[in-house]
């Protein structure tokens, strides 16, 4: 490599311009493939058929890894529980429907869609009854969104780091174009009484899963999803419809919706008081936490994915806001000290995952890799100290502090706390 | 259902709206198609699992926790645990007093805020393998159970529709709002 190639360094313990890559290319990638390349002049898949079509695509048999880590129920409680999407086998900023995270409370319900109706009730001038068809008249619009739990990274609550993966540790995340009907042109036929201020929504799984949702959220961009990434709800998403508030905590994007009934309070249900409110370390806990924190991770290089041969990597990852857009992303290779901007790939979109990647030369010692993005209302993704401030001590919803990864002079990566 | 209809109704509407905070403009509306199909007052009411602190939605029928403790014995303890404690899952009972303390331990009686919560959660998801399977008497039992393992109410005190929602949980006045709705 001359001089003239040679990046400039964008922030300490070789991080490079984020713009290098599109500059010089792949150089490192480049001679990889040159070492392992074969000289047969035609290989084995090459010289037969191949098999023929098929109804539905399936990934690659090398590709058997990428599939969800799932999180076992507890005895007795059979589909109780969650999946966690592979977030450090993927790229881009879709994850693929079948790994989807998944968190149920009493399994998934087989449900008849000729056999199943959305009744929106209480304070509406007329009770009415939505059939899947006659969703799919209506207006629809679609948008590519996240989706995440509010109780994803709560094992970074621990008082020592928990070991694991991007997966094990954020994998409550995942982002997929949800199509579907506004949810206020259903409301608004119902008529919508004067003092509404909720809505409950019920699920029809066992559990009949609820939650109370302001009107105001319902009137800005709520939806009645349907399709997720063109395709109609898989089971595990809710089949054949579920609510979806774009930026809001997973856990009220009700899945399997069957009633909505409008009132004028909450209905402050088991999910939204017992379980995903923030308990602070004076006692008094919050309720209604909705919209999720800014944040983001470093995908690859992540533990599990060991650094091989030294040379430039490129440090990859996902950020998010549930209040917006992400405006930057910042990397640090030093556990904080300096800080390069990310490259942000094209689409950056509201209330959506936004890949960031920045080239990095590691020279097989220690570093640690950071991020830290910031969103479009200005609010920047808080270290995990500030995070805990304040909170009790095993309160784990909502958490959106910075994720270190050391990576060792053996090219191993762990999780640690800065 | 005609389009002119479904508008005619939008104009209705955003009159009745015009009051309510929540309302976005409703010009758009006016091309839905209206599909929505009437429900009876009846059917609602069998779909409607929805309790109110208030109490609104609890149904007829009443209990004590001397009938609860029957109940409990049959469909919960396995998994609960005797008195709602060293169960399989989660802890019902306990742990009062421990909120503000260095181990929260989050009960029915040390955390929940209001004691509908239960009657709701019991009647749609409990117990798990046959959700729904209690009748109205039972699940106020099993709720009068709760509460009075967790020393809310007293073994014989019955509970109903008018009652329940005037039980305090002891942690009620713990909990603030992160989000409030914009004023009208």
């Amino acid at each position: 490599m001359t001089s003239q190639d040679r990046p400039q360094a964008a922030a300490a313990n070789g991080l490079l311009d984020r713009r290098w890559f599109l500059k010089a290319g792949a150089v490192g990638g480049a001679a990889l493939l040159t070492a392992t390349a074969s000289a047969k002049s035609r290989e084995t898949w090459s010289s037969v058929p191949g098999v023929g079509m098929g109804e539905s695509g399936d990934p690659s048999s090398f590709e058997a890894h990428v599939k969800r880590l799932h999180v076992g129920s507890r005895p007795g409680t059979t589909g109780a529980g969650s999946s966690r999407t592979p977030l450090q086998h993927l790229d881009g900023i879709i994850t693929p429907s079948r790994l989807h995270f998944e968190r149920h409370h009493s399994g998934i319900p087989a449900i008849d869609p000729d056999q199943h109706q959305l009744v929106i009730h209480g304070l509406v001038e007329r009770p009415l009854a939505f059939t899947l068809d006659a969703l799919a008249r209506y207006p629809m619009v679609s948008r590519i969104q996240f989706l995440e739990c509010s109780g994803n990274s709560g094992a970074m609550v621990a008082p020592e780091p928990v070991q694991g993966t991007a997966s094990s540790l954020h994998g409550l995340v995942s982002a997929s174009e949800w199509g579907g009907v506004p949810l206020g042109l259903l409301l608004e036929e119902a008529g919508v009484k004067p003092g509404a201020k909720w809505l409950i929504a019920d699920g029809a799984d066992a559990a009949m899963m609820s939650r109370s949702v302001p009107l105001e959220k319902i009137m800005d961009d709520a939806i009645v999803a349907l399709y997720q990434n063109g395709e109609r709800l898989r089971p595990s998403n809710g089949y054949p419809m579920r609510l979806f508030l774009p930026g809001w905590e997973g856990n009220m994007c009700v899945k399997w919706l069957r009633t909505i009934k409008v009132t004028a309070e909450p209905a402050m249900t088991k999910d939204e008081t017992s379980k995903y409110s923030d308990l602070r370390d004076d006692g008094v806990a919050e309720l209604f936490s909705f919209p999720m924190g800014v944040k983001s991770i470093i995908t690859s290089p992540s533990p599990g994915l060991e650094l091989g041969e030294q040379g430039v990597y490129q440090v990859s990852g996902l950020a998010w806001s549930g209040s917006g857009r992400i405006r930057r992303v910042e990397v640090s290779a030093d556990g904080g000290s300096t800080w390069a901007d990310a490259a942000l790939d094209e689409h950056v979109l509201p209330k959506c995952l936004t890949r960031f990647r920045i080239p990095w030369r590691w020279e097989g010692g220690k570093a640690t890799l950071v991020s830290r993005a910031t969103d479009d209302t200005g609010a920047v993704q808080p270290t995990r100290e500030a995070v805990l401030e304040g909170r009790a001590s095993n309160s784990f919803y909502h958490y959106n502090g910075l994720q270190a990864w050391r990576v060792a002079e053996t090219g191993e990566l762990n999780n640690v706390y800065i | 259902m005609s389009i002119s209809r479904g508008a005619m109704v939008v104009l209705a509407l955003a009159a009745a709206l015009s009051g309510g905070a929540a309302i976005a403009d409703s010009e758009f509306t006016t091309d839905v198609p209206q599909l929505g199909a009437p429900v009876a007052a009846d059917v609602v009411n069998e779909l409607d699992y929805v309790v109110l602190p208030d109490g609104s939605g609890l149904p007829d029928g009443s209990g004590t926790a001397t009938n609860g403790a029957e109940v409990y014995a049959t469909h919960c303890l396995a998994c609960h645990g005797e008195k709602g404690q060293d169960g399989i899952n989660d802890r019902l009972a306990g742990g009062h007093g421990s909120i503000g303390a260095e181990v929260p331990v989050k009960t029915v009686g040390s955390y929940w805020p209001y004691a509908t919560t239960v009657f709701d959660y019991v009647r749609r998801a409990m117990p798990y393998q046959a959700p729904g399977s209690l009748t109205a008497d039972e699940v106020y039992s099993l709720t009068a159970y709760l509460l009075f393992i967790n020393n809310i109410v007293d073994e014989n005190e019955r509970l109903d529709a008018r009652s329940l929602p005037a039980v305090k949980m002891p942690n009620r006045d713990n909990f603030v709002w992160a989000w409030e709705p914009s004023a009208d």
